[in-house]
């Protein structure tokens, strides 16, 4: 979907054949026998640990864009390249136009108190400083008054829901509160892009999914561009637009959550991939089929009745001439009425809601109905689409379990 | 099987000093009565050369040396006097209030205590003859110490130079730091200044530099993640965090520097030392013994009120 929808637009950042080898003459491993070797084999041999092979993506504006993998796998490396902290190996790291591996210290410096802003898996808050300090240490590095700098960090902790807590000290706030502290401290600097090391991973589960989700609501507002490292797939489903799985250094698949769930690129993703809840990812169109008996209001009982029987179902799907969805009819329902002069579209059941193709399967539950009719699926003018039967829905549902 | 297995290492190291054993006696009965000896002595070329390194340096850094030299009889002086000057129950205030502030109300009393033994036992101008001689020395040792160990945090190689060096200078006997003072400073406090830095700056480089590296390095990559420069880095992370562990440094530095006092005062130091050595001297065993527990006082002193202030840092 956002693949698609991306065309056109330039690439915020784009990662062309990026490589990072810890250990000694990193430059030998980039060269033909060992190029093409498994990592362990090129540690055995040169003693030389690849932590990124051949890494290519691009990251569009605005876009969350989730790097997953295990530990290991080479996430965080990545992401402390693409803000200078370790140098490259080899490959290109172009952000904005500019090849920042190229950099010198200077410009490197420049860049990123304008550009980047990270957060830290451990915070990486200064324990000597209050949490207004904290927030403003960004512009503080930058130069920026104490009056301007304040009132900046101050308006940022609002925004991460940390008022009043100006003066506190590290050492009073909880895990979450202090993570807040790191990303007002990032947004302060107000960076094009936000990189962000597995932020809410050293935070208990009940507080991690509610950062989670306002990080969500914030992005709505702030609408930076989000690259974002996770060892949790849950955790990329929730927030990316599209993601990264890595492994040993490499991509292994970049797409997006229900590209990674329905396509998955091999078999380690898809090991990998099920532990998640399918329903949640999933859009109604995905279980969509084609009912076999379509009926128009001008059609008799008869008529009807006769295709239910002939495709041995209980239900038919209402369509007018224009191809708009009227509503669903039950055999049991034609059968109450014997008087065949009454309209056959006045039979249909009122009960049964359609649903739009980008619901997910997880909210299509509810509309689950107790005479085990279908949920029909219409667009957004009212067009009919298909329907989704109930075993097709629960198919998939227990597939998660 | 399994005994050998865990005696493995003590089997190992009986059965090597048998070898030991047993390689002797062979040598000593193809040698007979004459013990087997070195074929050559480096000692005395090496000894020369030191020598003609300080002849070389009383010679041709004059100029340098005095006027090291005539400073910090300056300064010495100046400080000393000032001390003295100070009537003491101003001083016992003020160390009182020290200890009561940095430290507690007890450490308060104790010091003001122990600063009245030492003055019931009329030592107290050799007591503020010998906080001079510190005050100078410590400080010396602190201005150089930090940023020769904020260099050794930042260059694994200068750490690695380094630390066989500071090895050798805090297991140096004391005396030998005495001679070459003389020789370029003549008899007298400066040359007691000299060995007491020499002494007592390894704790203040050791642990500046142990505090750097010891900082939390997700911090300090955080701090660089914002652009920081080098210095921006150094003043506001790296330096800020470290200062609980550069302050038990100088907490260290000042214990060994009065604990150099009464060997400083072979050379010509004045204060607590000189009575100490006189006293001895003049077989007075009771008057070495008080003016040795006068030192002791002012170490307690020292330590609790410099301990109290690393304690008091958040962490």
């Amino acid at each position: 979907m956002d693949s698609n929808t991306m065309q056109g637009i330039n690439p915020i950042i784009s990662v062309n054949s990026l490589w990072k080898v810890f250990g000694k003459n990193p430059q030998t491993v980039l060269e033909e026998p060992y190029r093409n070797q498994t990592r362990a084999d090129i540690q055995q041999e040169l003693g030389s640990v690849v932590a990124l092979r051949d890494v290519s993506f691009e990251v569009y504006p605005g876009e969350t864009f989730v790097v997953m993998g295990l530990s290991g796998s080479g996430k965080s490396t990545l992401v402390r390249c693409l803000i200078g902290l370790i140098d490259t190996t080899s490959g290109e790291i172009n952000v904005d136009g500019e090849d920042i591996t190229n950099f010198d210290a200077r410009n490197l410096r420049e860049f990123r108190r304008t550009k980047m802003a990270m957060v830290f898996q451990n915070f990486g808050l200064l324990p000597h400083k209050n949490v207004l300090d904290n927030a403003a240490y960004g512009l503080e590095v930058k130069g920026i008054n104490k009056e301007d700098r304040h009132s900046k960090a101050r308006e940022m902790l609002d925004k991460v829901g940390l008022a009043g807590w100006e003066n506190a000290n590290q050492t009073e706030l909880s895990g979450g509160m202090q993570q807040r502290v790191g990303l007002a401290r990032a947004l302060a600097v107000d960076p094009d892009i936000l990189l962000m090391d597995e932020p809410f991973s050293g935070l208990d589960p009940l507080i991690r999914r509610q950062m989670r989700e306002e990080l969500s609501l914030l992005q709505t507002e702030i609408q930076k561009t989000i690259i974002f490292i996770t060892h949790d797939l849950d955790e990329a489903i929730t927030i990316g637009d599209r993601i990264a799985i890595m492994r040993d250094g490499e991509i292994i698949q970049i797409g997006t959550p229900k590209e990674i769930i329905t396509e998955p690129a091999n078999e380690f993703v898809r090991e990998f991939t099920q532990g998640i809840p399918k329903t949640k990812v999933l859009d109604i169109e995905h279980v969509c089929t084609d009912p076999d008996v379509v009926f128009t209001p001008n059609d008799s009982h008869a008529v009807v009745r006769a295709k239910m029987d002939h495709a041995k179902t209980d239900y038919a799907i209402g369509v007018d001439p224009e191809a708009q969805y009227i509503g669903i009819l039950s055999r049991d329902q034609l059968n109450t009425v014997l008087d065949s002069t009454v309209a056959i579209d006045s039979l249909i059941d009122p009960s049964i809601l359609s649903v739009l193709p980008d619901t997910t399967l997880d909210e299509a539950l509810s509309f689950l109905n107790d005479q085990n009719l279908p949920i029909p699926v219409v667009d957004d003018k009212n067009a009919f689409i298909g329907v989704a039967t109930q075993p097709d829905l629960l198919k998939v549902v227990a597939s998660d379990l | 099987m399994k005994f050998i297995q865990r005696f493995r290492s003590i089997i190992l190291l009986a059965s090597t000093i048998c070898i030991a054993l047993i390689a002797s006696a062979i040598i000593h009965s193809f040698t007979g009565d004459d013990d087997l000896k070195y074929p050559t002595n480096f000692g005395p070329e090496i000894a020369g050369a030191i020598d003609d390194l300080i002849d070389w340096l009383v010679v041709n850094g004059e100029w340098f040396f005095d006027g090291i030299n005539d400073n910090l009889k300056i300064v010495l002086n100046e400080l000393r006097e000032f001390l003295v000057w100070i009537p003491w129950p101003v001083m016992i205030s003020l160390i009182f209030i020290m200890g009561w502030r940095l430290g507690s109300m007890k450490i308060g009393i104790a010091s003001a205590l122990g600063m009245v033994l030492i003055g019931l036992v009329n030592l107290w101008e050799p007591a503020m003859v010998t906080i001079a001689i510190m005050a100078v020395s410590v400080s010396i040792a602190v201005i150089l110490g930090i940023p020769i160990g904020i260099l050794m945090a930042r260059s694994n190689l200068f750490e690695i130079i380094l630390r066989p060096i500071l090895d050798a200078m805090q297991t140096m006997p004391s005396f030998v730091y005495l001679v070459p003072g003389i020789m370029l400073f003549g008899l007298g406090n400066v040359a007691a200044i000299l060995a007491t830095v020499l002494y007592s700056i390894p704790p203040c480089i050791r642990l500046t530099n142990l505090g750097i590296r010891q900082v939390n390095p997700s911090v300090v990559e955080a701090g660089e993640s914002f652009g920081s420069t080098t210095y921006q880095l150094l003043s506001k992370v790296q330096l800020p965090m470290a200062i609980p562990t550069i302050m038990a440094g100088i907490n260290q530095t000042i214990m060994m520097a009065l604990a150099m006092s009464t060997i400083a005062a072979m050379v010509g130091a004045g204060g607590l030392g000189i009575e100490v050595l006189r006293s001895m001297g003049q077989l007075q065993e009771g008057q070495a013994f008080i003016a040795g527990s006068a030192i002791v006082i002012m170490a307690i002193i020292v330590d609790r009120i410099t301990q109290s202030i690393v304690m008091s840092r958040p962490e």
